[in-house]
């Protein structure tokens, strides 16, 4: 039995989900600070990228060690290839919490107006899709890995309506133009984390069946 | 060139034990392939079949099938025939220690009753350069000893030795284990080169090496044959349980 190899794998998941928690906690905070303009919430998200950022790294220098160390076979080489990429995802839905984050801070400068486009319901149903993929990788179930890249298009056809919505506006209002824009680049922000969510479950399906199920291909 | 083996309902036994239980598989000509498993589970007792060498253990006896190309190894060959066209390699190369490295090559061909000078010659230059040992041992061919080399070097002389029959098909049980990473990677460099000319079938316990020369891998358990496929999806994806729980480290 290699027990410290095993229990290497348990720490490795462990430190992956600890940045998970930060990365959600992240896009949380970032969508909070647009529904309430509050510019102290966008000072946290920025102030939790390196912490995020660090631990990017501390995973990868994990994950290469173990393959250097202990040259992994099958499920469990699969499973590190799995933690390194969903390692790249997390850092970058992070990215996309701060990018919100600094498009926030700026539409502070303009008037809170209504516009016609509903991010809070875009923000909760890309960050379901995060949920439910860090889900999938703790259960390794790859059967609700599968159910994320379905909710994939529902977040393209909303965002593909706001932009439809905000350009019209632009056009109709070119005095709303700075609102509309720092709206439309958070729906593309969030529409990204959706993507990112995909790759991870993507991720979880390679790891658990060693099927590529990316850019549609069909499971091996 | 090489030959592929089929193997049919191979069974062995040692007196009442019985080793190994219906092994089916396909060995491909020219090509490598590599058995894996945990120490006693058959795999040195299926090679040992394959040339007819477990025969030579009075308690031992095998039944079934093994065809090469169409020669049934069993009925239609002297075991001496056999194993002249199946040559092996062992785990600690095992040199003549008296003889000279010339002699060491040339004993086969001399023991078949080859005693024209000029074909030995050029057999066992041909064979030092298949096995990658002849520039450095060219100068000394008759001067050392062939116990005299590296264990690297005696290893690769054991190739040599076993090339210079011209067999077919090169058995290597374990042909690595017992040398350094650098006598391990030219014997690894060796076994690719030779897979074009020879059949080869190796049992490793270094899955990394069976990974890296073979493109076939079978795994062996309790004497049962438990996957045979691709060494690619042996290693990243195996279809058995018992196959993944090995090659990670889960048993044994």
């Amino acid at each position: 039995m290699r027990v410290k190899f095993h229990q290497s794998l348990d720490d490795l998941k462990e430190k992956l989900l600890v940045m998970a928690g930060m990365v959600e906690q992240a896009i949380q905070r970032s969508i909070e600070a647009y529904r309430t303009r509050d510019l102290s919430i966008c000072e946290l998200v920025l102030r939790s990228e390196p912490s995020i950022n660090r631990l990017e790294r501390e995973i990868d220098q994990m994950a290469l060690d173990l393959l250097a160390m202990e040259q992994p076979m099958a499920i469990d080489l699969r499973f590190i290839l799995s933690v390194i990429r969903i390692n790249a995802d997390l850092e970058r839905v992070g990215d996309q919490a701060v990018n919100i984050a600094v498009r926030v801070r700026e539409m502070g400068a303009f008037a809170n107006i209504d516009l016609p486009v509903d991010i809070p319901k875009l923000a909760s149903l890309s960050s379901a899709m995060v949920r439910k993929a860090l889900q999938a990788f703790i259960e390794a179930d790859a059967d609700l890995a599968s159910s994320v890249l379905k909710m994939d298009d529902q977040v393209d056809e909303m965002n593909d309506a706001a932009f439809y919505a905000l350009s019209s506006l632009i056009k109709e209002r070119p005095e709303l133009t700075p609102q509309s824009l720092n709206a439309l680049i958070i729906a593309r922000n969030l529409e990204r984390v959706g993507d990112h969510a995909t790759n991870i479950a993507e991720d979880v399906i390679f790891w658990v069946r060693g099927a590529d199920v990316r850019h549609h291909t069909t499971p091996a | 060139m090489g030959v592929g083996i089929q193997v049919e309902n191979l069974n062995a036994w040692y007196g009442s034990t019985h080793t190994l239980h219906d092994i089916n598989l396909h060995i491909p000509a020219n090509h490598a392939t590599a058995l894996i498993g945990p120490s006693g589970c058959g795999k040195s007792t299926f090679v040992r079949c394959l040339n007819r060498m477990h025969e030579t253990n009075p308690i031992a006896r095998a039944t079934g099938v093994i065809k090469m190309g169409d020669l049934d190894i069993y009925k239609d060959a002297s075991p001496v025939e056999i194993r002249r066209r199946v040559g092996m390699v062992f785990q600690r190369p095992n040199p003549f220690p008296t003889m000279s490295i010339y002699d060491n090559v040339a004993s086969g061909l001399k023991l078949n009753g080859f005693r024209n000078r000029r074909i030995l010659d050029e057999t066992v230059e041909r064979s030092l350069k298949q096995a990658a040992l002849w520039e450095e041992v060219k100068d000394d061919l008759k001067k050392k000893s062939g116990a005299s080399l590296s264990g690297g070097q005696q290893q690769r002389m054991c190739i040599a030795r076993a090339l210079a029959v011209d067999p077919e098909v090169l058995l290597m049980d374990e042909p690595a284990s017992a040398l350094d990473p650098v006598s391990t990677s030219k014997i690894e460099d060796l076994i690719f080169q030779l897979k074009s000319q020879y059949t080869i079938v190796i049992v490793t316990h270094n899955m990394q090496q069976a990974a890296r020369v073979a493109e076939n891998t079978g795994f062996f358990l309790n004497g049962k044959m438990v996957e045979f496929d691709s060494t690619h999806k042996i290693f990243t994806n195996p279809s058995d349980k018992r196959t993944e729980d090995y090659i990670t480290g889960r048993f044994g």
